[in-house]
């Protein structure tokens, strides 16, 4: 089977933030580097984050630091969070966001010319760098342009299908590109995943094609442990009408400017249900949250913006009352907030310029004069590669991992805005210790096994070979549909019993699958490649879900309502076993420092 | 709910050529063209190629030829289109065709490495920060904006029908000049290569890179017209040239940044370049 061979010292797979930011760093460290698209380069799922990126500048509020901010992560992760990855994250994010400044990033200015910052749900201070709504757009495209001024290698449109091995170390990775269906082998002693989410396991997401979990599926069959896989952010505010849109992110930035959550019967039904850990922090009215988003420092948030999970079943529940919206959610609506300033159309079209044009071009609804309609949406995965908080590589020798495809920063539920300081910080560390890796790797490459080689080429042609074949797209269909309805925020064990064993079923289904056409830039035959992703991701999800048997942040079972202590020890993890098999473990917190602890009391 | 359908006449074939083919597919409100194109893709043409991956207007990705206009598949409502008749759906003109929808638009990329990237200015502050005042970065904000669809590109004749691919960097790229230009922190000078190796006295300011942005960025007037003015200052006026010949830098003054917006319109008239 033909091939065209590239090496490098350090691939980076993924060209989201995270891989982005592996690259420069990788390449500052004087590795050759590449860096493997699955589209064209600038068009990562990155570049839809609209509120902005967490980091304890203090520019807006002074009061704000890096034990702060650790602390309202590991609040919000519900402390199963790896705790020096939340410590890493905390203390490294304002170097970070500066760093893009220097790159050329145009944050929002405060009145005295610094970053401005916003506020966000579980962050206790305005703590968001940001541009408008397009943070995303702005940090992809600065680091992208970063890429490019350091020479690294690009190669767009290219998915990689299996990573290649040399005994136990990672060896290099084996894909496809995209334009003629040309196989490539990439010979790389270091590699790094960052390849982003896995929404595309669910129907409704506000992730695009590419949110395969091609990362965590790659790095498990390569002996990888993935763990916390049960934990998936269903975030609070997708758009729900018209069907063409269902799922696509309304930025919590909406919350942030003043926006509130009605039900059918006008009621802001958020300050019915408060939980106990964030009392002390929410407003106790209408009135003392809107000062809040005003940036008045004396007055507490209001209960729109507690973390994502709670957002989330609270706007299920009001649904499943019967005090939905018409099409199924609830309204969102900032524009009331014209009671209270003068301009506040124009205003509302300053801060939230895109959701403004996207509600407008989509949805013929005019955010400043009525309410958004909303629902959840599956949006991102806090489990992934299990990885070494300081070098961010995973158990497999070589192999990193970074950004939303590792776990560990996130714990049980993520705070808006971690999210792209987490790329940023991770990708860097994950950069710069592949290049070190790199170097303390001794003069011989590890060698590249053709009998991998052939195995990959053959499993990605095999649709080809069934052309009367079932077409991928409807596999994935009922995949989603079992996930969503068996799998999705609300979960109990007979149902994921029932989705596990369904799984099993599309597993069969997938592997008599078929493709037509040839293999130029053709859809059908790429859908099948990742199907085997998300049917590994999705096995994942499931088993570890059936295995927490309590609620705690984005994982929430209807048999097991509660909280329980024990569970708060434990991580899940997963791993392929010696028979191909998924096994299932866990695995204990290590016990935190003391001085992190004192931290986390003095911030309750 | 009623099961309207409508006829999408979709450009299928490669390098080598192609033709339409119609498919008739059914509707549902709401709709975008994207949202027919996967509909057919899933039902009727599995390896179907087109780009896609937001699906709301921020990445770039599905721009197309929508009826003959350049447009992003995933924000052209259905029914904003004539639907008794078919909607032809074909690839942008101005790029090499791979397959069916996707063509090859490596050449931006390749334009990009050329331009001298962004260069700040010493840090402002001890702790190796800036100062910067939200209204000199507005407009620099608003050519940021920018989500790399290449309609721009596409649309414009120096491009389209001229093909000067060679000479011309295109509004796109103009835009990103002007952004790095007018950044208050960039000390880079661009102006020569603005004259010589990016061409700006090319466009002509027909002004069709601005129709078609989806991101409303005022391309001609806001970019492309005040760095004509820049070449033309130090080019063309005859007392920058007389001080450029008593200077030994070239005349380069540090630039002017931030221009007043220019609302609608060109108040210094056209033609200039």
């Amino acid at each position: 089977m033909g091939h065209r061979r590239f090496d490098y010292d350090v691939l980076v797979i993924g060209a989201g933030g995270a891989g982005l930011r592996a690259a420069i760093a990788a390449a500052e460290g004087g590795a050759k580097v590449a860096l493997i698209c699955k589209s064209l380069l600038g068009k990562a799922h990155t570049v839809m984050a609209e509120g902005g990126i967490a980091a304890a500048l203090s520019n807006v509020d002074d009061r704000d630091d890096w034990t702060v901010h650790f602390a309202d992560t590991m609040r919000g992760g519900q402390y199963i969070n790896n705790w020096r990855m939340a410590e890493l994250h905390a203390r490294e994010a304002p170097a970070r966001v500066r760093e893009l400044e220097a790159w050329g990033a145009v944050f929002d200015r405060t009145p005295d010319g610094r970053i401005l910052q916003r506020n966000f749900g579980g962050h206790r201070y305005p703590r968001l760098a940001h541009v408008g709504d397009r943070t995303g757009l702005e940090m992809i495209r600065t680091l992208q342009d970063r890429v490019v001024a350091l020479g690294v290698s690009v190669h767009m449109e290219c998915t990689v299908t299996a990573l290649l091995k040399d005994a136990d170390r990672i060896a290099g990775a084996f894909g496809y590109e995209r334009e003629h269906g040309g196989f490539l082998v990439f010979g790389a002693p270091a590699i790094i995943v960052a390849t982003g989410g896995i929404g595309r396991a669910y129907k409704i997401t506000s992730n695009s094609w590419e949110g395969t979990g091609d990362g965590h599926a790659l790095a498990y069959r390569a002996g990888a442990v993935l763990v916390d896989m049960e934990f998936i952010q269903f975030h609070p505010t997708g758009m729900i009408w018209p069907p063409s849109v269902q799922g696509i992110l309304v930025t919590e930035g909406v919350r942030g400017e003043g926006g509130v959550l009605l039900n059918s019967e006008r009621e802001r039904f958020m300050f019915a249900d408060i939980p106990e850990n964030y009392r002390s922090q929410t407003a106790s009215d209408e009135e003392e949250g809107w000062r809040y988003t005003q940036g008045d420092k004396n007055a507490r948030r209001p209960p729109e913006l507690l973390t994502r999970d709670h957002v989330a079943r609270c706007i299920r529940r009001e649904v499943r009352e019967g005090r939905g919206s018409p099409h199924g959610g609830v309204f969102l609506d900032i524009s009331w907030i014209k009671k209270k300033l003068q301009n506040a159309e124009e205003h509302i079209k300053r801060k939230l310029p895109s959701m403004y044009h996207q509600f407008k071009e989509l949805a013929d609804i005019d955010i400043t004069k009525e309410p958004m309609e909303v629902g959840p949406t599956t949006h991102y995965v806090m489990g992934g590669v299990l990885v070494d908080a300081d070098t961010q590589m995973s158990s497999v020798p070589g192999l990193f991992a970074a950004g939303e495809c590792a776990a560990g920063i996130n714990g049980a539920n993520r705070l808006g805005g971690n999210s792209l300081s987490d790329l940023l910080v991770f990708g860097k560390l994950a950069g710069d210790h592949a290049a070190q890796f790199i170097r303390g790797a001794g003069p011989q490459p590890p060698a590249i096994d053709t009998a991998q080689i052939e195995a990959a080429s053959r499993a990605a042609l095999e649709p080809f070979d069934r052309r009367d074949g079932e077409p991928p797209y409807a596999i994935q269909r009922d995949l989603q549909e079992l996930m969503q309805d068996n799998v999705g925020i609300v979960r109990t064990e007979s149902e994921m019993a029932h989705a596990l064993e369904a799984i099993g079923g599309l597993r069969a289904r997938a592997a008599r699958c078929g493709v037509t056409g040839n293999r130029d830039y053709n859809p059908g035959w790429h859908t099948a490649i990742d199907l085997q992703n998300l049917l590994d991701v999705a096995e994942a999800i499931t088993r570890s879900a059936l295995e927490r048997t309590e609620s705690r942040g984005g994982h929430y079972r209807e048999d097991f309502p509660g909280k329980d202590a024990a569970w708060g020890q434990q991580n899940v993890c997963v791993q392929r076993g010696p028979d191909g098999t998924m096994q299932l473990s866990q695995r204990p917190i290590p016990e935190m420092p003391a001085q992190l602890r004192r931290v986390i009391q003095e911030n309750q | 709910m009623s099961m309207a359908t409508a006829t999408f006449r979709i450009w299928r074939g490669d390098a080598s050529g192609g033709t339409f083919q119609d498919y008739r597919t059914e509707i549902s409100e709401g709709m975008v063209v994207l949202d027919a194109v996967h509909r057919v893709q899933a039902e009727q043409a599995p390896d179907l190629a087109c780009r896609w991956n937001c699906k709301a207007g921020k990445c770039g990705s599905c721009s197309a030829e929508i009826n003959g206009r350049p447009r992003l598949m995933c924000m052209t409502r259905l029914n904003s289109l004539p639907l008794d008749r078919p909607v032809t759906i074909e690839p942008m003109r101005a790029f090499p065709k791979l397959r069916d929808l996707v063509t090859d638009v490596s050449w931006n990329f390749r334009v990009k490495q050329k331009i001298a990237p962004f260069k700040p200015r010493p840090p402002d502050a001890p702790d190796g920060t800036w100062r910067m005042a939200q209204r000199d970065i507005d407009r620099v904000q608003e050519f940021r904006k920018c989500i790399e669809c290449f309609l721009c590109q596409d649309v414009c004749h120096v491009l389209r029908e001229h093909q000067l691919h060679d000479q011309f960097i295109g509004p796109r790229f103009l835009v990103h000049v002007a952004a790095l230009e007018m950044h208050p922190l960039d000390v880079e000078d661009r102006v020569d290569e603005l004259k010589q190796a990016y061409g700006v006295g090319l466009c002509n300011i027909t002004k069709c890179c601005t129709v078609v942005c989806p991101e409303q960025i005022k391309i001609t007037d806001n970019a492309i017209i005040p760095l004509k003015e820049r070449v033309v200052d130090r080019f063309y006026d005859p007392v920058a040239r007389l001080l450029r010949m008593f200077r030994r830098d070239g005349g380069r003054s540090p630039n002017v940044r931030a221009e007043a917006p220019v609302a609608g319109g060109d108040p210094r008239g056209t033609g200039k370049g």
